[in-house]
């Protein structure tokens, strides 16, 4: 089989994107079906290139065919085909809810900016190339502007400021790492890089650990780690909570950049801070949740104490770690992307009281929004029987032999705690309290409960995740595996000899 | 006579220093021209890591054993475009911010002497 399908998910973004913009003003369902389709069919895709990618050994594509390094090459191994079908997930259950809310009618182009904050993503999971990582970043972050501000309002516009701000700095950083990284080592391409920069001399090595630490400071930026933080809350706070969801892939793309790079050029020595700053984030993420009074920032501060939990995993960096880490990104991805669906369904159906963490009277829906937000809770929270136990627990084991286990393992158990009483908190607050205030007359028509499917689709998958977890660790294992032996990478992209010769 | 090196580099040292200092500003006027002037530093920067060089040919030739490295210039260009596009962004939004929440500070909070502060 040919390797071309490797880049086709990022050419197919491009193309429904640039469809979706023909249906504008008119026939805008027409739109809304092709981005839809796209996204499923990315799944399908994905799926295939998983299929082809498990055991086997990391495979190029070199675009316009110009040979690594000269050109740019995209490359799928096991860990961005990973990444890939759980991008494509979400994003279907993203596209469907948004398009069940009347979400993407809320304002102009919601499909086409969807798409391309695809493209960006997808491409940032595929390529073998830095500077193109840099470029496939600015696509998703512009696409991100643009559906973070999606709906307006003046609030949102203010934090939209604030994020747009915070992340040209980002750019700008990112540029001066890539450039130190270029001018020491004379390639941009990564696997070339791994291979000249253990070839270094010396006294080289200072400039080189300088670019590292500052990349992996933009990553940390993107996965938002203490003391790189402030943006998220209010970001994700202040955003449409189903774009909200769709931007908890943004997160994990900084956590895989850190996997990427540090697995294959920089080592973990690069990463040494990322450990504290990791658990540290978690404390502050789930103490967010708890002291949270209205239900999107109590899903915001949830998320980042989630993706800290991945990255304290990740500075671990063994393979044991690394499998868990990979099962618990799965988990937490689309537990934090249901958080936020679910967010939005509790202040659609309730319209009352917005998002706020107040007992309201009874309405129609609410006993089948209280069971899915139980649902929620326990699949977000990590506990038994749905993934999060399962992540939580592989995370645990593999701490176990570190140095810092006993702390690891204490602010994994104590943020989870505080995880459990803030969800039922808020839970009982919604769903359980009775209010004295005037009831909700009788006549108010019944919320549109079809709207609930991308949410059940994702606990769908939790349990999908939980029951077939022993398949989908043995996959972790062996991307693990694969991460660790960066050789086979490098003999993709630039042959058997090129390696010796350089040497 | 002053080196190249030394004008390069101090050039690139203050348009950082101060495009960092007006990132800094509670508004967003100076915030925008702090991160054009932190991106035409980057430029600078990405453009002399390919090292300082005069009077060398392009990749032409065959057998050339010096020449000035193309592919810094390719990244600046990259760079110029992206960072140019952004600057546009932001300052529309900036525009828009003002417009609706009626201040020009970053955090979205009015301050109580805004009238002595905006005058330049």
């Amino acid at each position: 089989m040919s390797t071309s399908l490797i880049a086709a998910p990022v050419l197919l973004p491009v193309l429904a994107g640039t469809a979706t913009l023909l249906f504008r003003l008119r026939r805008r369902a027409i739109g809304a079906g092709i981005s839809v389709a796209s996204c499923a069919a990315l799944v399908m895709i994905a799926a295939l290139l998983m299929a082809r990618t498990f055991g086997a050994d990391p495979q190029a594509y070199a675009l316009g065919n110009w040979p690594a390094p000269f050109g740019i090459v995209l490359v799928l191994d096991q860990l961005s085909a990973l990444m890939l079908v759980l991008t494509a997930l979400l994003a279907l259950a993203v596209a469907v809810h948004a398009v069940l809310t009347g979400l993407d009618r809320k304002g102009w182009h919601f499909h086409a900016l969807f798409q391309f904050q695809l493209l960006g993503v997808n491409g940032a999971f595929l390529t073998g190339d830095l500077f193109n990582l840099f470029v496939f970043f600015e696509v998703f972050l512009i696409a991100s502007y643009g559906l973070m501000l999606h709906g307006q309002g003046a609030k949102r516009l203010t934090a939209g400021v604030q994020y747009v701000i915070i992340n040209l700095v980002g750019s700008s950083v990112f540029l001066v790492a890539l450039g130190l990284l270029y001018g020491i080592t004379g390639t941009l391409n990564m696997a070339d890089m791994a291979v000249r920069a253990a070839a270094l001399p010396a006294g080289d090595r200072g400039i080189l650990q300088a670019g590292a630490f500052l990349l992996i400071m933009v990553f940390a930026l993107k996965a938002a780690l203490v003391p790189l933080h402030f943006w998220l809350p209010r970001t994700y706070a202040n955003t449409a909570p189903a774009v909200a969801a769709m931007f908890a892939i943004m997160t994990k793309v900084g956590a895989y950049s850190i996997i990427r790079t540090a697995t294959l050029i920089f080592g973990d020595e690069a990463g040494a801070f990322l450990l504290p700053a990791a658990l540290l984030t978690m404390v502050l993420g789930y103490a967010g949740m708890l002291a949270a009074r209205q239900l999107r920032d109590m899903a915001a501060f949830g998320l980042l104490g989630s993706t800290a939990t991945l990255l304290a995993a990740i500075a671990l960096f063994d393979e044991a770690a690394m499998t868990a880490a990979l099962y618990y990104m799965l988990h937490t991805t689309l537990a934090a992307g249901l958080l936020f669906l679910l967010v939005d369904l509790v202040i659609r159906w309730r319209a009352v009281e917005g998002a706020g963490i107040v007992p309201t009277p009874a309405y129609k829906g609410k006993v089948a929004l209280g069971v899915l937000f139980f649902i929620t809770a326990i699949g977000f929270a990590g506990l038994p029987p749905l993934s999060g136990f399962i992540g939580k627990l592989l995370i645990l084991a593999a701490a176990t032999p570190a140095p810092l286990a006993p702390t690891i393992w204490g602010v994994i158990l104590v943020t989870s705690l505080m995880g459990i009483v803030a969800l039922a908190r808020a839970g009982s607050s919604l769903f359980w309290k009775a209010d004295s205030s005037p009831p909700i007359p009788e006549t108010r028509p019944a919320p549109d409960y079809t709207e609930a499917a991308p949410t059940v689709g994702l606990i769908a998958l939790l349990v999908v995740l939980a029951a077939a977890a022993g398949p989908i660790t043995a996959y972790a294992q062996s991307t693990a595996a694969q991460l660790f032996a960066p050789q086979g990478y490098i003999t993709a992209v630039l042959g058997d000899n090129y390696g010796s010769a350089a040497l | 006579m002053i080196s190249m090196e030394f004008l390069i580099a101090s050039a690139i040292g203050v348009l950082t220093a101060a495009g960092i200092y007006l990132a800094l500003r509670g508004r967003t006027f100076p915030v925008v021209l702090g991160l054009a002037m932190l991106s035409y530093a980057i430029n600078l920067f990405l453009f002399a890591i390919g090292r300082l060089a005069v009077n060398q040919p392009p990749i032409y030739e065959k057998g050339l054993e010096q020449f000035s490295d193309p592919l810094p210039q390719a990244l600046v260009l990259t760079a110029i475009v992206i960072s140019f596009g952004m600057t546009a962004l932001i300052v529309v939004l900036a525009l828009r911010s003002y417009l609706e929440t009626g201040t020009d500070q970053v955090d979205g909070t009015p301050d109580d002497d805004s009238d002595e502060e905006a005058r330049p």
